[in-house]
């Protein structure tokens, strides 16, 4: 039966998992009959596990009809996800919300994540460093708070060798030889144009004005900035009222917005 | 609509005549009853079930029914419920999923036809809401399966307010009290009491309207009497709100003194969201049986004032203040309703005024706002 509502979740099979954390695993997922309409970088689907709920994920990974979602356990949704296993059936809606504006040709490319955040930004990188050609430099911050919180370890050799890809954590354990830090640390040590950088943040709010400030601060645009916000999703169409963020509704007017839409969203306390 | 052909009325006769012509078409009467020492909305088995006779007292925090010494069925201002009862109802369920033993799940859609309404007495304020919940919830990228076939399908009787009560304000938010030109519903009336009677100058404005009229036992008028009526109305007001340019006024109060002290006096329990018929908030409910392997999903209505709202995990409730939390349901209703919406979301009904357990009058909010913005820095 295919979905006549957009409530209606349409069935997905868990192709693969793969435990990226202690406390998360991504998911490919494929469609088990009539697959939805394309994801770009950014967007997000709504996951249900049978009898749980539904939770909006952003796709960490976009391959034909299959999508990969990282998923960390923090709840009863995500946790039912993150126990899902190969052949399971999951419900999916999407796609929805904003996704990150490509960069211009010939810019720089600058993305910075903070833990789980890095999870929406990886399939830019992907397809950015498909067409590493095209720009100028390819930079990956990533901050974690310590070393086994660590994502996408697999991909990192083929990242590293298109792009600068460089990891601080908060709390070093034995052995750990990276950088320590805030993520915003690292911003000395890769080289961008700041005024002909697109830059992509995703991670905690603080991490994100952090970031944005350092970055305006050397001169790069406001509107070249763009940031990936999270708040509470029942719906995704508009109606729940749950992603209220000041003017914007979050499901529909992002995730993905500009720092010039940003900035003002993020410094109002409790907005 | 054709404005040249006469006026016409309806009798007391005429109007039990519309009431059973709507069952006859096959159409839920929805209207205003009195039950539980309120004017409710229900359903109407004849005219008879209407409130004649009665009126209602109104004041912040206060509600009374008062007998009144005519015959009048829509004198009254606004009850605790509005028409969102009927088309974005207070539970639903979205859908219902099977889960076999080999793992597979077949999600099914409710298929049962909508409930056809015809709703009997609507205010023109709530006229208002109506408009406002279609932009909300039919008027983006997607149609609320819920809402969209029951508006759809809904036949709208309007009953223009000769009566306004005393947390009314929908004259100065130019909601009402007449009917607005322009506003989409099926058939207007207006009810005049007179010594023969009571009179409903009936106007249609929809072709199925205008059939109905055609079928009921009218007479000409001159209308005169129905259109001073209303204009009297326009002048008993209760409250009034500026409402010059709210929505900057709105955006510029994030830092003001006087959510703390409104904050001060707000249970934050989320009365006035229930009540306001533009108030469209909802959560969901996976609800799963002993088995196991069926599962429904419902749909409840939710508050920006419940502490749980805007839960995001790992930090909590963005929102934990009361003052944030009043602050989100005013500067929404009155302004970035406009940004998300293109409308207000507030169409003067006053029934937040009445139905707040501690009386917080939102004319007096914003006129507080408003002061505080015009003050003179530090």
């Amino acid at each position: 039966m295919s979905a006549v509502h957009a409530t209606t979740p349409v069935p997905y099979r868990v192709l693969a998992r793969r435990r990226e954390t202690a406390d998360s695993v991504t998911l490919d997922l494929v469609p088990a009959a009539v697959p939805l309409r394309a994801f770009r970088p950014g967007q997000y689907a709504m996951l249900y596990p049978f009898g749980t709920g539904e939770i909006p994920v952003s796709t960490s990974g976009i391959s034909g009809h299959t999508l990969g979602h990282t998923v960390r356990a923090v709840g009863k949704v995500s946790e039912a996800l993150c126990r899902a296993e190969r052949g399971d059936w999951i419900g999916v809606r999407g796609p929805y919300g904003t996704a990150w504006g490509t960069p211009p040709a010939g810019s720089d490319v600058l993305v910075v994540a903070g833990g789980i955040g890095l999870a929406p930004l990886r399939p830019l990188i992907v397809e950015t460093l498909d067409r590493v050609g095209e720009f100028g430099t390819v930079s990956v911050l990533t901050g974690y708070r310590d070393p086994g919180g660590q994502l996408f370890l697999d991909d990192l050799p083929g990242w590293r060798s298109r792009a600068d890809v460089l990891v601080t954590v908060d709390r070093p354990e034995p052995g750990w030889r990276g950088a320590t830090g805030l993520v915003t640390g690292l911003l000395d040590t890769v080289g961008f144009r700041p005024g002909h950088c697109a830059a992509y943040l995703c991670g905690p709010e603080v991490m994100m004005r952090a970031a944005a400030r350092e970055l305006r601060r050397r001169g790069v645009p406001a509107e070249r900035i763009q940031v990936s916000l999270e708040r509470n999703m029942r719906c995704a169409t508009g109606w729940c009222g749950h992603c209220q963020l000041g003017p914007v509704l979050v499901c529909r007017d992002g995730p993905v917005f500009g720092w010039d839409r940003a900035e003002h969203l993020l410094s109002t306390p409790e907005l | 609509m054709d404005t040249t052909a006469p006026l016409v009325e309806l009798d007391e006769q005429g109007l039990a005549a519309l009431v059973d012509a709507l069952r006859q078409r096959g159409y839920t009467v929805i209207g205003p009853t009195v039950r539980d020492g309120a004017i409710v909305l229900a359903e109407l088995a004849s005219a008879e079930d209407l409130p004649h006779g009665w009126g209602v007292e109104t004041e912040a925090g206060t509600y009374r029914l008062r007998r009144r010494e005519d015959r009048a069925a829509f004198a009254h201002s606004a009850g605790p419920q509005s028409w969102k009862t009927f088309l974005h109802p207070p539970r639903a369920r979205l859908w219902q999923a099977d889960r076999s033993e080999d793992g597979t799940v077949a999600v099914r859609e409710d298929d049962e036809p909508p409930p056809r309404y015809a709703f009997l007495g609507v205010r023109p304020c709530d006229l208002r809401a109506i408009a406002v919940q279609d932009r909300v919830l039919t008027g983006g990228a997607y149609t609320d399966p819920v809402y969209g076939p029951r508006r759809a399908g809904a036949f709208l009787v309007v009953a223009e307010c000769t009566e306004p009560g005393g947390v009314c304000f929908c004259a100065s938010m130019g909601t009402g009290p007449g009917l607005p030109d322009g506003s989409a519903h099926d058939l207007a009336l207006t009810e005049t009491v007179e010594p023969d009677g009571l009179h409903y100058l009936a106007r249609a404005g929809s072709p199925e309207g205008a059939d109905i009229l055609a079928e009921l036992p009218t007479r000409t008028t001159d209308g005169a009497r129905a259109r001073a009526a209303v204009a009297d109305a326009a002048g008993r007001m209760g409250r009034s709100m500026d409402a010059t340019d709210l929505r900057s006024l709105m955006a510029g109060t994030m830092t003001a003194e006087r959510w703390d002290q409104v904050a001060g006096r707000c249970l934050t329990c989320g009365n006035c969201t229930m009540v306001c018929p533009t108030c469209f908030c909802t959560t969901t409910e996976e609800v799963t049986d002993l088995t196991g392997d069926h599962a429904e999903r419902w749909r409840r209505w939710d508050s920006c004032f419940d502490l749980d709202f805007s839960h995001v995990h790992g930090t909590g409730p963005v929102r934990s203040s009361a003052r944030s939390r009043y602050r989100q349901w005013l500067t929404h209703k009155l302004g970035t309703w406009h940004d998300q919406f293109g409308s207000s979301g507030c169409v003067g009904c006053g029934r937040c005024i009445a139905w707040c357990p501690v009386g917080i009058d939102i004319t007096e909010e914003v006129d507080a706002l408003r002061a505080e913005a015009a003050a003179p820095e530090g």
